[in-house]
C-alpha cells in the first residue's frame, strides 16, 4: 500500500530515490536545494546507505562518477551555479555510458544570481550540460508528486541506457509542500556486468575509460551512443496536453511556469478565449510530436517561461516555424502570474500585439 | 640467466646503471622495432644473476632465472 | 631454473606508453607486486589521473577507471563508499593531485578515506610537454617558467606530505624514491604498507614517490636519477610523515 505524506518539494524527491533503490547520495549545501542534503544525512544512514556532503560541487558529482561506475544507484543535487561546476564531470559521466541522477533545483542566474525560482538552465540542461557530442535525460515535474515519479523514471532509464538524467526542477517546486505518495521500496536492482567492483575471480578486468586517442574509434563510440539516443527520442519523449483539441492559443510551459500558464489557460477558456497547454515533462527528448500535433489547429503559440525565453526556440522546431511562436517570462527570480498570462492570451486572441 | 625482450626494451640504460658487476652495456649495432639500441648483458662471465636490473627496469623488460 | 626476478602477475602484456627510463614504470611493478603478493588483485580498482599515465588502465591487470584531472580521490570515495570491500587506490602525478586536485586530496584525507594514493612526483607537467608544476623547485627551468622558477611571481614548491600530515584523518604518509635497487625496496615497503593499511581497515594512505622525467628535464634517464638526488630529495626529504601505528 503507498504511503501518503505532505512533504516539501526537496526532501520527496530525496525519498523518492531512496524508494528507487539509491543507496549513495553526495551534495554539497546550496539555496534553494539544501533541503535534500538534509533529508539525506538523517534518512540515508537509516537505511543502511551513504550520505556525504562532499568539499564542492565537483567533488560531489566525482563521488556519483565512482560510486555509478562500482555499479550502484546515486544521485547527487545542486542549483544552477552548481551545477555549472559540475560540467566536466558530466561529460566524463556520459562518455563512459554511466547512468545517474542530477537534480538542479534551478536559482536565479546568471552568476551567483539570487535564491529565487528560475527556469534559466534549460539550454545548458538540454543543449549542453558538459563538453562535446553528447545528450543528458531532463525531466521537468511540475508538482511535488511529479518530482516523485521522474526521480524513480530517472533512475530506470538511466540505468536502461547508461546515461546521466537530470530533475530539472526549480526553487519554488522544491520549496512548495503537497500531498505526495511514494511507491514501494525498490529491492531488486539490474544487473551491471561492466561495472568496476573487482573482479572476484568472476570475470577479466572492467575499464571504465573516456579516452580514445584514434579519432575515428572516438568518433565511432559517439554514433554508437546516438543510436541509443535514437531509441530514447522515439519512444521516451513525454508531454501533457491539456485542452489543447480546439485550442486557437496553445500555450507551452513546463515545471513551475506551466502551473501558472494553466491557471491562466483556465481563466482564458472562462472568458470564452479558446486556449490550451502543452506541459513538456522531459525536456529531452523534446516531446517535438505533441507540440506539433497539438498546435495543429491553433493560430498562436505562447511560450511561458522563467527565463528570456530559452526554450523558444526549441518550440519552432517542433512546429517547423508553421505559425507564430510568442514569448512572456519573467526571469532572475521574478515568478509570473496567472493573471500575467492570462493577458498575453488576450493579446494574442484579441489580435492585438 | 638473463633473457631481455627486445621488442619491449627502450635502451634507457637504467639496468646497466645498477648492475653491481657492470655487466651490461647498450647494443649501439641493433635496432628494435620500436627503434630502440636495446640493452644486453656484454659481460656473461661476470653477471651472477642478482636481478637487480630486472628490478629497475621500468618495462619489466628482464627476466632473471637462476640454476 | 629458479625465478630470480619477472615481470607482474597484475601487468598486461601491453608495452608501457611512457618514456626511455621514465620512472612511471617502476612504480607501476611496485604497486602491481604489492598487490598480488597481498593476494587483492581479485578485489582492486585502480583510478588512473590525467597526465602521463592516463593510460594505466591498459597496463594494470585489473578493474580500473581514468578519472577527470584532479578528482581521483573524491571518484575513489564514491567507488569505495559504494563497494568497501575493494582495494581501491588512486595514482595520480603533482598536477593532478598538487594543483588542479588539492581539494579532493586534501578532504579524501582529512575525512580518513579509506583508499590509498600513490602520489608520483616529478616537478614537472610531463603530458603536456614539461610545464610548471606546483612541486617544481626554484630555479628550476620550465615551459612556462623558461628564465627558471622565480619565488617573487611563481610563488614556491608544495611538500605535500608534510601538509596531509598536519590532518588528523591520515593514517600514513610517507615519500621515497626510486632512485636505485636500495631506494626500490624501500618504496615497495611503503606501498605495500600503504595497501595493507586499507585491507586492515586503517585508513587514508599515501605515498609520495619522487620520480625522473628524463624527457623534459632535458636529461638521459641515468643523469635524470642523478639529478633527482642531487636536487629533488632536499627539497623533499624521505621519510614518514605521519604514521597512526608507530608511537612518538
Amino acid at each position: 500500500m503507498a504511503e501518503r505524506a505532505l512533504m516539501k518539494g526537496n526532501e520527496a524527491l530525496a525519498e523518492a530515490s531512496i524508494r528507487a533503490g539509491c543507496r549513495h547520495f553526495f551534495g554539497y549545501p546550496i539555496t534553494p536545494q539544501t533541503e535534500v542534503s538534509a533529508y539525506m544525512a538523517k534518512r540515508m544512514p537509516k537505511v543502511g546507505g551513504v550520505f556525504l556532503q562532499a568539499e564542492s560541487e565537483v567533488a560531489a558529482i566525482s563521488m556519483v562518477m565512482g560510486a555509478a561506475a562500482a555499479g550502484v544507484r546515486a544521485m547527487t543535487s545542486s542549483s544552477s551555479p552548481g551545477i555549472s561546476l559540475k560540467a566536466e564531470v558530466i561529460s566524463y559521466i556520459a562518455a563512459c555510458d554511466l547512468p545517474c541522477v542530477i537534480v538542479n533545483i534551478q536559482r536565479g542566474s546568471p552568476g551567483v544570481g539570487g535564491i529565487q525560482p528560475a527556469q534559466s538552465d534549460y539550454n545548458q540542461a538540454t543543449k549542453a550540460p558538459g563538453h562535446g557530442d553528447f545528450h543528458m535525460l531532463v525531466y521537468a515535474p511540475s508538482t511535488v508528486q511529479e518530482m516523485v515519479n521522474t526521480v524513480v523514471t530517472a533512475f530506470d532509464t538511466a540505468d536502461k541506457y547508461r546515461m546521466p538524467a537530470m530533475i530539472l526542477g526549480d526553487g519554488l517546486l522544491g520549496q512548495m509542500m503537497e500531498p505526495v505518495e511514494f511507491p514501494e521500496m525498490r529491492t531488486n536492482m539490474p544487473e551491471k556486468p561492466w561495472a568496476i567492483n573487482g573482479m572476484l575471480g568472476k570475470r577479466p578486468k572492467n575499464v571504465i575509460n573516456s579516452l580514445y586517442l584514434r579519432p575515428e574509434e572516438l568518433e565511432r563510440t559517439i554514433i554508437e551512443r546516438f543510436a541509443r539516443y535514437d531509441e530514447i527520442i522515439k519512444e521516451h519523449a513525454q508531454a501533457e496536453a491539456y485542452l489543447t483539441g480546439d485550442a486557437d492559443i496553445v500555450v507551452v510551459a513546463y515545471g513551475a511556469a506551466a502551473r501558472i500558464a494553466r491557471s491562466g489557460v483556465d481563466a482564458a477558456r472562462s472568458q470564452g478565449i479558446k486556449a490550451g497547454l502543452v506541459r513538456p515533462v522531459t525536456l529531452w527528448p523534446f516531446p517535438n510530436a505533441v507540440i506539433k500535433e497539438s498546435a495543429r489547429h491553433a493560430g498562436n503559440i505562447l511560450v511561458v517561461e522563467m527565463s528570456m525565453g530559452q526554450m523558444v526556440p526549441d518550440v519552432k522546431l517542433a512546429v517547423e516555424c508553421a505559425l507564430p511562436v510568442h514569448f512572456f517570462g519573467h526571469t532572475g527570480g521574478v515568478v509570473p502570474t496567472p493573471t500575467e498570462v492570462l493577458e498575453q492570451i488576450k493579446i494574442l486572441s484579441g489580435g492585438v500585439e | 640467466m638473463v633473457t631481455i625482450s627486445e621488442n619491449i626494451c627502450k635502451g634507457c640504460g637504467l639496468c646497466g646503471a645498477v648492475c653491481p658487476k657492470q655487466a651490461m652495456a647498450i647494443n649501439y649495432g641493433k635496432l628494435t622495432e620500436k627503434g630502440y639500441n636495446p640493452a644486453m648483458v656484454a659481460d656473461t662471465q661476470s653477471c651472477v644473476a642478482c636481478g637487480m636490473c630486472a628490478m629497475m627496469c621500468p618495462d619489466s623488460a628482464i627476466k632473471v632465472e637462476r640454476g | 631454473m629458479a625465478v630470480v626476478y619477472e615481470k607482474s602477475a597484475a601487468l598486461t602484456d601491453v608495452p608501457l606508453s611512457y618514456c626511455p627510463g621514465c620512472t612511471h614504470g617502476i612504480i607501476h611493478k611496485l604497486v602491481a607486486e604489492s598487490i598480488v603478493e597481498l593476494g587483492v588483485q581479485d578485489r582492486a580498482v585502480g583510478i588512473a589521473p590525467v597526465g602521463c599515465a592516463v593510460m594505466a588502465y591498459d597496463f594494470f591487470d585489473f578493474d580500473m577507471i581514468q578519472a577527470p584531472h584532479g578528482r581521483a580521490p573524491a571518484v575513489a570515495t564514491g567507488i569505495k563508499r559504494a563497494v568497501p570491500d575493494t582495494i581501491v587506490f588512486t595514482y595520480q602525478g603533482d598536477g593532478d593531485l598538487a594543483a588542479i586536485g588539492t581539494a579532493e586530496t586534501v578532504h579524501s584525507a582529512t575525512r580518513g578515506e579509506n583508499i590509498v594514493i600513490i602520489f608520483v612526483n616529478n616537478a614537472i607537467y610531463g603530458m603536456t610537454g614539461g610545464q610548471m608544476a606546483p612541486t617544481t623547485l626554484v630555479g628550476q627551468v620550465t615551459q612556462t617558467t623558461p628564465y627558471g622558477r622565480d619565488a617573487g611571481t611563481q610563488g614556491f614548491p608544495v611538500r605535500v606530505c608534510e601538509m596531509l600530515a598536519t590532518l588528523e584523518g591520515v593514517q600514513y604518509a610517507e615519500r621515497v624514491t626510486v632512485t636505485d635497487i636500495p631506494a626500490i625496496r624501500n618504496a615497495k615497503r611503503a606501498i605495500k604498507k600503504a595497501f595493507q593499511n586499507q585491507i586492515g581497515g586503517k585508513g587514508f594512505s599515501i605515498v609520495e614517490v619522487l620520480s625522473t622525467c628524463p624527457t623534459n628535464w632535458g636529461l638521459s634517464p641515468v643523469e635524470a636519477l642523478d639529478w633527482l638526488k642531487a636536487n629533488m630529495i632536499p627539497q623533499y626529504p624521505l621519510g614518514v610523515f605521519k604514521d597512526k601505528e608507530v608511537k612518538v
